[in-house]
């Protein structure tokens, strides 16, 4: 087992860098001139070419391509991802909060995913065609359907306005996560528990759950290996959903202002602000690299066969 | 004396109405052998999963099922499932897919156990090590720490005798054991369940299409064709002077298929049994 984790690790080395590398290619095969764009943004009145030339060499454009390809990404694995064009900070003063804000949303809502997605999926599986298990394929299809803006405007209409419970907006204590925690939570663990459902209702009909049966185990312990089985495609999609919803909150954090990754990307879009776009790109694509990895990980501990496979 | 009696057993499809044994009634007696045999689809598991009362959800039963005495129909689904493994067993044909997957096969064993016995664990390790060890698997210990996937099916299936030796249960069901074994592993099964007939003296009902394994291990026979029991009788008697076309056809096309296996093989497997 700690021989599949560390061959594990090493593949996504060579993935990491190739990710890396088409960041990096993809900013330099924009059409804008980084150096016009830095004097733009800071607003300088009179664009000279002597000036253009003076800034490249600052900002180090005039070197080879693999030359600024190697020393960018080497001072990334530091953190240090340049300057904002925009504002002349250091990139990771500025996105590193907001990345920490975003991820503690995303963790707090992919916990309740999967505590929800696995209890729905368990009810509706043992339940199969009966009213319970229609309900609730009823009502979540009703809820995914519903666009998190206009459920996020719901529900501040309702909890904070008329009822007065929850605030509508920020993130100044536990309750701030609620609302927004609610309505990604919906969107996708309404979509999730079916996976947990399916899986568990095909592991039903396996012939280890006729002879756990037939040897008397007690339905609860029958019900715990058929989950256990059952999680395999689930664990894949629970550990994506990480780095997908980091990289998709924007809407939410719009909504309720919450200070994370999803504003700060739109608004460095807009500015053309290419160290800040580099950066998210490069956090969200190891992100994914990573939980990747951690789902294999996950799904070699949960099912043996896959341990050879490397 | 007989220790199972099954009379009247209705079996049917409650979603689709259909009826799969319209009205069977048998009889297993104290520590003999009963053979079903019949082709695929003609109710023999069905009416075994009965017994156990395992049939999947749609599927409906009537009748009684009077296990020493005992009436299993009334049993509440508790009071059942107390007796399912510790006096009713049963082994299933495919011993690659009756244990869970993702646990080490020690786990079932003495989850199994614990549910019947309070043994230590010392105890339990003991017991089932003996149970393995007579069923001709050698390192018992280092067996229970292996996942399924690393055994073979006829290991497989011989894990399951060996559950069913420590259980020591009243009835074995046995589905179909050696159908989807090789020849090679056929053999070495049908020899343990001889022998745990003769060791345990226990009453056994056992499922095949593979007439020569239920001449070698069967005292009786049923034949079933198309959920109804066609003819009944001692193995000897099915054997040679069966009355029902039907179990003629059978034992003549296994007569057929074994001369053809017997050439193939040079005589030496199970054909010529």
């Amino acid at each position: 087992m700690g021989r599949y984790i560390v061959r594990r690790l090493l593949i996504s080395i060579p993935l990491l860098l190739v990710i890396s590398f088409l960041t990096f290619i993809l900013i330099n095969l924009s059409p804008h001139d980084p150096a016009e764009l830095v004097l733009q943004a800071q607003e300088v009145p009179v664009i000279t070419e002597e000036l253009l030339v003076q800034t490249r060499e600052e900002l180090g454009l005039d070197q080879p391509f693999l030359v600024q390809y190697i020393e960018w990404a080497v001072a990334c694995l530091r953190l240090d991802f340049g300057e904002s064009y925009v504002t002349g900070k250091p990139v990771w003063s500025i996105l590193g909060p907001a990345f920490f804000n975003t991820l503690k949303l995303t963790l707090v809502s992919v916990a309740v995913i999967v505590l929800l997605s696995i209890a729905l999926g368990v009810i509706c599986a043992l339940r199969e065609g009966r009213l319970v298990d229609k309900s609730v394929r009823g009502i979540s299809f009703f809820l995914t359907s519903m666009p998190s803006y206009w459920l996020a405007a719901l529900m501040i209409w309702y909890f904070s306005v008329k009822l007065d419970l929850l605030p509508t907006s920020g993130m100044d204590s536990l309750a701030s996560y609620v609302l927004p925690v609610i309505v990604i939570a919906i969107s996708y663990a309404g979509i999730y528990f079916r996976f947990v459902r399916s899986a568990m209702i095909s592991n039903l009909n396996e012939d280890y759950v006729l002879y756990g049966r037939a040897c008397g185990l007690p339905e609860k312990k029958i019900t715990k290996h058929i989950l256990k089985n059952s999680l395999q495609v689930s664990v894949s999609v629970f550990c994506m959903a990480i780095p997908i919803i980091l990289g998709s909150t924007v809407v939410v954090e719009n909504v309720f202002a919450w200070p994370g990754l999803g504003s700060l990307s739109v608004k460095s879009i807009l500015s053309r602000d290419f160290p800040m776009i580099q950066a998210y790109v490069l956090v969200l694509a190891v992100a994914f690299v990573l939980f990747n990895t951690l789902s294999d990980i996950i799904n070699a501990v949960i099912n043996p066969k896959l341990r050879n496979d490397l | 004396m007989n220790i199972l009696d099954v009379k009247n057993l209705k079996i049917w499809d409650g979603s689709t109405g259909r009826t799969i044994v319209p009205d069977s009634s048998f009889q297993l007696k104290q520590g003999t052998c009963l053979a079903i045999v019949g082709e695929s689809g003609s109710g023999k598991s069905v009416t075994c999963r009965s017994i156990m009362r395992l049939n999947k959800g749609s599927i409906c039963q009537s009748g009684d099922i009077l296990f020493q005495g005992e009436n299993l129909s009334l049993l509440s689904e508790q009071e059942m499932r107390r007796k399912r493994g510790k006096n009713l067993c049963m082994i299933l044909q495919n011993g690659m897919r009756a244990f869970d997957p993702s646990c080490k096969l020690g786990v079932h064993l003495k989850e199994t156990l614990d549910q019947h016995f309070s043994w230590s664990k010392q105890a339990f390790t003991d017991h089932m090590a003996k149970a393995m060890e007579s069923v001709m698997l050698r390192s018992p210990v280092e067996l229970m720490n292996k996942y399924p996937h690393q055994l073979s099916g006829g290991m497989l299936q011989r894990v399951m005798i060996a559950l069913a030796i420590a259980l020591e249960p009243d009835i074995i069901i046995a589905d179909e054991p050696t159908t989807a074994l090789d020849t090679i592993s056929q053999f070495e099964v049908v020899e343990q369940f001889i022998r745990l007939r003769e060791v345990m003296g226990c009453s056994m009902i056992f499922i095949s299409h593979d007439l020569g394994v239920v001449r070698k291990i069967a005292d009786d026979v049923l034949v079933m064709k198309d959920g109804e029991i066609v003819e009944r009788g001692t193995t000897q008697a099915i054997f040679t002077e069966a009355r029902h076309e039907y179990t003629r056809y059978l034992v003549s096309s296994k007569l057929a298929l074994s001369q053809h296996f017997a050439n193939v093989m040079g005589g030496i497997a199970l054909a010529d049994r």
